[in-house]
């Protein structure tokens, strides 16, 4: 009992975090910014998580949303790359700072009607599709619990399996599930011919992974997805080039940026692992700073998610 | 044709001479050079030593990465063919110069550097253009952009991705920053790096490196592919939990100097440690 009440109050805490961010955040001064990644793919960086753009004939594929006071400077900065309607928005987890422009994006794209798909597909006459593992609806429709977000940012596209395959703008897209990483809805988008891979935020580079245990994350889901993704990356030579990655938060990687991370959070599993095991408690935990070595590199004692939250969770998921 | 004359064509030459000076200043660094080892050679060549951080600046928390570091790194996959960074591929064999030059207006709008370690490339920008923003991608040779100042090529490099200030675990964060001097001296070159990285160096790290030009020099090929050398679960990382590795006083046991005279850090770098070093050891 008393590890399900910490692991609700650490995810309960961390969503309010999210949100009050938003609140408490002004969007005037921010911009945002477009860096061209490979072909037709391109990132968006602005206030909240990193947006991939892919462009075509077919119409613009975005991943990812940030936060519904931006959505008129994002759509100016998409219409700068293309005069095609988006057509569709996938989102890689529940979270506002993904999720919080799905509708303003939504209703200034479109999507291609005909035969039986009015009917099938709910919205598709109103907008581009958002497309979303199950799990992400459950979480924004409250049905998993916590506050029901309105219905006008829930997926109108989900699946519950593992993957989901689409064809889009002359290449192949895999939409694969992370379960259990940084959230139980997480998805991590392949866009084969590109090579370009949006991880959403089972990758950052700007701090500790996050691990959202009220939203169904966990340390042990976390290091799956970072194998998943290193998996499926290939340099070009050494640990450069080939396979490019859009992390959630922080800059455009390869697969060198991935390995850093993915250390960062086997080393510091394999400290918990062993003191948790000795008998150690959170509080010698914190005092022995297992993750001292990498602190100066992703550790905040500010902000959301501090350093001692990151040790929290991590504590917590690794007890269970 | 009279002094007056004369003196107005040698002023007009002086004066066009004195303009071209920026161009003419301009260092002609292309070429094959070879790397000379007598700075340095045992940490270059053999390799540093397990648990060796003397003289390099780090902090407390590069002290607790660098023992924690494995050498069965390199028996994983993805680490086999990782290249040494741009602020350590140097040091090794030869290095290859040449530059992109505009072929209408001969301005300089690039240098390249081919390292022979992992045959990396680097390129410095000439042609003045701005560095990319934060949230572009950071790489093992990183971007720079370059001028000359009086006889030698300044660079100066950021996106960096992580790399290592000595190969025995010693981080160099991407967060670093460098500055870089390539100076000619007739068929010597020096290479000098100024390291700053406020993630995880008390201060500045400098490394030089010399070179001789070798008009006949040629590079050998150095192909890498990764292969698998031992069967390993997907989550492993090869690392010593802290307090568990065995290596870190076999530096200082086999050369006679005390172990706390081998965590490195600031101090370590300046001629009068040998002073303290000389009072542990009473």
């Amino acid at each position: 009992m008393k590890s399900i009440y910490s692991r609700l109050l650490i995810g309960v805490t961390t969503l309010l975090c999210l949100v009050s961010g938003q609140a408490q955040q002004n969007f005037d001064d921010v911009e945002i910014h477009t860096l061209h990644v490979r072909d037709n793919i391109y990132m968006l960086v602005g206030s909240g998580g990193n947006i991939t753009v892919q462009l075509g004939t077919d119409g613009v594929f975005i991943i990812d949303t940030q936060y519904a006071p931006l959505s008129a400077k994002i759509a100016a900065a998409i219409r700068e790359l293309s005069d095609q309607p988006i057509t569709y928005i996938i989102n890689t987890h529940y979270h506002p700072d993904h999720v919080g422009g799905n509708e303003n994006l939504r209703l200034v794209g479109t999507t291609l009607v005909g035969g039986n798909m009015p009917g099938a597909v709910p919205y598709s006459g109103d907008g581009a599709q958002v497309v979303a593992h199950e799990n992400v609806l459950l979480r924004l429709s409250g049905a998993m619990g916590g506050e029901a977000q309105p219905t006008a940012i829930w997926p109108t596209n989900t699946f519950f399996n593992a993957e989901k395959k689409m064809h889009y703008n002359g290449e192949g897209i895999r939409i694969l599930h992370q379960p259990a990483a940084h959230t139980d809805g997480d998805v991590i988008v392949y866009f084969r011919k590109s090579d370009v891979i949006s991880a959403g935020d089972v990758f950052r580079t700007t701090g500790y992974p996050v691990i959202d245990l009220a939203g169904g994350g966990s340390y042990a889901g976390t290091i799956a997805a970072l194998n998943n993704l290193k998996n499926m990356m290939i340099p070009e030579y050494g640990q450069d080039g080939g396979t490019l990655v859009i992390p959630g938060h922080g800059r455009l990687s390869g697969l060198g940026d991935v390995l850093d991370f993915r250390e960062m959070v086997i080393v510091i599993h394999d400290r918990l692992r062993q003191m948790i095991d000795a008998g150690m408690t959170l509080e010698q935990v914190k005092a022995a700073q297992p993750s001292r070595d990498y602190d100066p590199v992703y550790g905040a004692e500010t902000g959301f998610w501090t350093t001692e939250r990151f040790i929290e969770a991590a504590y917590q998921s690794l007890s269970e | 044709m009279s002094m007056v004359l004369r003196s107005g064509i040698a002023g007009l030459l002086y004066a066009f001479c004195l303009s071209a000076t920026p161009v003419l200043a301009q260092i002609n660094l292309a070429g094959q050079w070879t790397g000379q080892y007598h700075e340095d050679e045992p940490d270059r060549l053999p390799g540093p030593e397990l648990g060796d951080y003397g003289g390099l600046p780090v902090t407390d928390a590069n002290r607790m990465r660098a023992q924690s570091w494995s050498a069965s790194i390199l028996s994983v996959p993805e680490y086999q063919c990782r290249v040494h960074p741009v602020d350590y591929a140097s040091s090794f064999a030869q290095i290859r110069i040449w530059e992109t030059v505009d072929p209408k207006t001969q301005e300089l709008i690039a240098i390249h550097v081919q390292h022979f370690a992992w045959n990396t490339v680097r390129t410095i920008w000439m042609d003045g253009r701005e560095h990319p923003p934060e949230y572009a991608q950071h790489t093992a040779m990183g971007f720079s952009t370059g001028e000359f100042v009086g006889q030698a090529l300044r660079v100066r490099t950021t996106h960096l991705k992580e790399g290592w200030l000595r190969r025995n675990g010693v981080a160099r964060s991407w967060n670093a920053e460098l500055t870089e001097y390539f100076t000619r001296h007739g068929d010597i070159l020096t290479w000098g790096v100024y390291i700053v990285d406020p993630t995880y160096l008390e201060e500045p790290f400098i490394r030089n490196r010399d070179y001789t030009f070798n008009p006949n020099g040629r590079m050998g090929p150095y192909p890498c592919e990764s292969v698998i050398e031992t069967d390993v679960p997907d989550d492993y990382f090869p690392h010593y939990l802290p307090g568990e590795n065995p290596y870190l006083i076999e530096y200082g046991r086999n050369h006679g100097i005390p172990y706390e005279a081998t965590l490195g850090g600031a101090e370590t770098m300046y001629p009068e440690y040998v002073d303290t070093i000389r009072s542990m050891a009473d």
